[in-house]
């Protein structure tokens, strides 16, 4: 799978994004870091640009709220609604619901093991080929541990 | 657009696909994103090559600063109006087949900037170096109105040397205190090279590696490529570069030689995607044919597709 790994907004720490950037490599992912501090609308044209069929967002900055819905609501402006959106860092149990509300299909926090990241890829993969709806446009409310 | 004008047969093409082409040729971005992907999965498009396809390859050894150099390049031609699209190309992980494509983070804000067009592309499954869609992804761009086309690939080896006989003119990137370009010198990069850039002339040492290389290339018998001081860190030097790279006239001796790697990557792809290749390489070990056998056998059954 084609997946960009992004860090959105003003958020200096990007050892995590890099390691499941490695981690998803060592799967057999395509993976494409957009480096730090992207605005969302950068990250959707680097989505769009580089035709990836989905994106980690990772961000520890306390911003998620804003930044991740922005970033939602920008791949669907532009027609991108087959991607799949999955976020990681420190994102709150509390601030969840709304995240998933917004398209996004699942959130790992600290303590994840990247095998569960790769687990639930897999599983993206297996919808798509039931043609059950997963994109971030696709009108549905699916998400991983569920 | 006229289509017909531009692509060599619409045979096997979808009708939802030439729609998506007719699109992307019209300027839109994400057609032409979608687009590429079709290319490189296989879909059989031949674009003609326009008369105004610009492209530059960009090699060499790894750490030296090429896509931060690229980054700058771009920066300098969106200012004077060009539309600049990078093709950047990553080696694949040789165990998972996963790779992490991490070039365009060094090129900066510019890679975002609406007058550039950044493409990553995993080398993976491309035995030899062989990357058949990438001329068919360059004519789409170059037919879609991006007029610097730029393809960057790691040195590291014969196979990503090939990868950058696709463009017409080559940069070769080296750092201070290296010096590797000249060790390169036996797999036939600097032979492919047009102009010659020693990156990071902020550090110190750069001069005295500039001059090794200039020595170096003067024991040749081609009249050697001009070698320039670049900092990608500052960008001094990259205005001078890239008009000298603009100044460059092409060379139908470098031509011969460029097509020469792609005649050894398409060879090399066939023998190595053969599908008794398997069986030849055990027959080799225990010794029951020679390799001029293996040779013979293989290739009067290679799958050369086209015509």
């Amino acid at each position: 799978m084609r997946i960009v790994i992004a860090k959105p907004g003003l958020d200096g720490h990007d050892r995590g994004a890099k390691v499941i950037a490695r981690a998803l490599r060592a799967g057999g992912h395509d993976v494409i870091y957009t480096g730090l501090r992207k605005r969302p609308k950068e990250i959707v044209r680097i989505v769009s640009d580089e035709d990836a069929e989905a994106l980690g967002i990772s961000t520890l900055s306390g911003a998620h709220k804003t930044l991740i819905p922005l970033i939602c609501d920008g791949l669907r402006d532009n027609s991108l609604n087959q991607v799949v959106v999955f976020a990681g860092g420190i994102i709150p149990e509390r601030d969840r619901a709304e995240l998933f509300e917004s398209g996004v299909r699942a959130i790992f926090g600290p303590g994840t093991k990247s095998s569960s990241i790769l687990d639930f890829l897999d599983s993206i993969g297996n919808r798509k080929e039931n043609d059950e709806p997963v994109g971030i446009g696709e009108g549905s409310r699916w998400h991983w541990g569920e | 657009m006229n289509l017909l004008g531009l692509v060599r047969g619409l045979d096997g093409i979808g009708v939802n696909d030439i729609e998506l082409l007719s699109q992307a040729l019209d300027g839109d971005r994400r057609s032409l994103a979608k687009m590429i992907s079709l290319i490189e999965s296989g879909e059989p498009i031949n674009l003609q090559k326009p008369s105004n396809n610009w492209t530059l390859g960009v090699t060499g050894p790894p750490g030296v600063g090429k896509s931060t150099l690229i980054g700058r390049m771009a920066e300098y031609w969106v200012k004077r109006g060009e539309k600049v699209a990078i093709l950047a190309i990553d080696p694949s992980s040789p165990f998972s087949g996963g790779s992490l494509l991490a070039d365009r983070l060094r090129m900066g804000d510019i890679g975002t900037n609406k007058s550039v067009f950044i493409r990553s592309f995993s080398s993976n499954n491309y035995p030899g170096g062989f990357m058949p869609f990438l001329e068919n992804v360059i004519n789409l761009l170059s037919n879609s109105g991006w007029s610097k086309i730029i393809i960057e690939t790691v040195g590291s080896g014969q196979s990503e040397i090939r990868i950058i006989a696709y463009a017409d003119r080559i940069l070769l990137v080296d750092g201070p205190d290296r010096g590797d370009i000249i060790q390169a010198e036996k797999a036939g990069i600097l032979e492919l090279a047009d102009v010659i850039a020693i990156n990071k002339a902020d550090l110190p040492n750069t001069k005295k590696t500039a001059s090794l290389v200039r020595e170096g290339l003067e024991l040749g018998d081609n009249p050697a490529p001009e070698v320039h001081l670049t900092s990608a860190l500052n960008g001094s030097g990259v205005a001078d570069l890239v008009d000298h790279i603009e100044s460059l006239d092409l060379d139908w001796d470098r031509l011969k030689i460029r097509n020469r790697e792609l005649l050894l990557a398409q060879w090399d792809s066939l023998l190595l995607s053969h599908h008794e290749i398997e069986q030849h390489l055990e027959k080799l070990c225990d010794g029951s044919i020679t390799v001029a056998e293996a040779i013979n056998h293989m290739s009067s059954s290679l799958d050369i597709g086209g015509d």
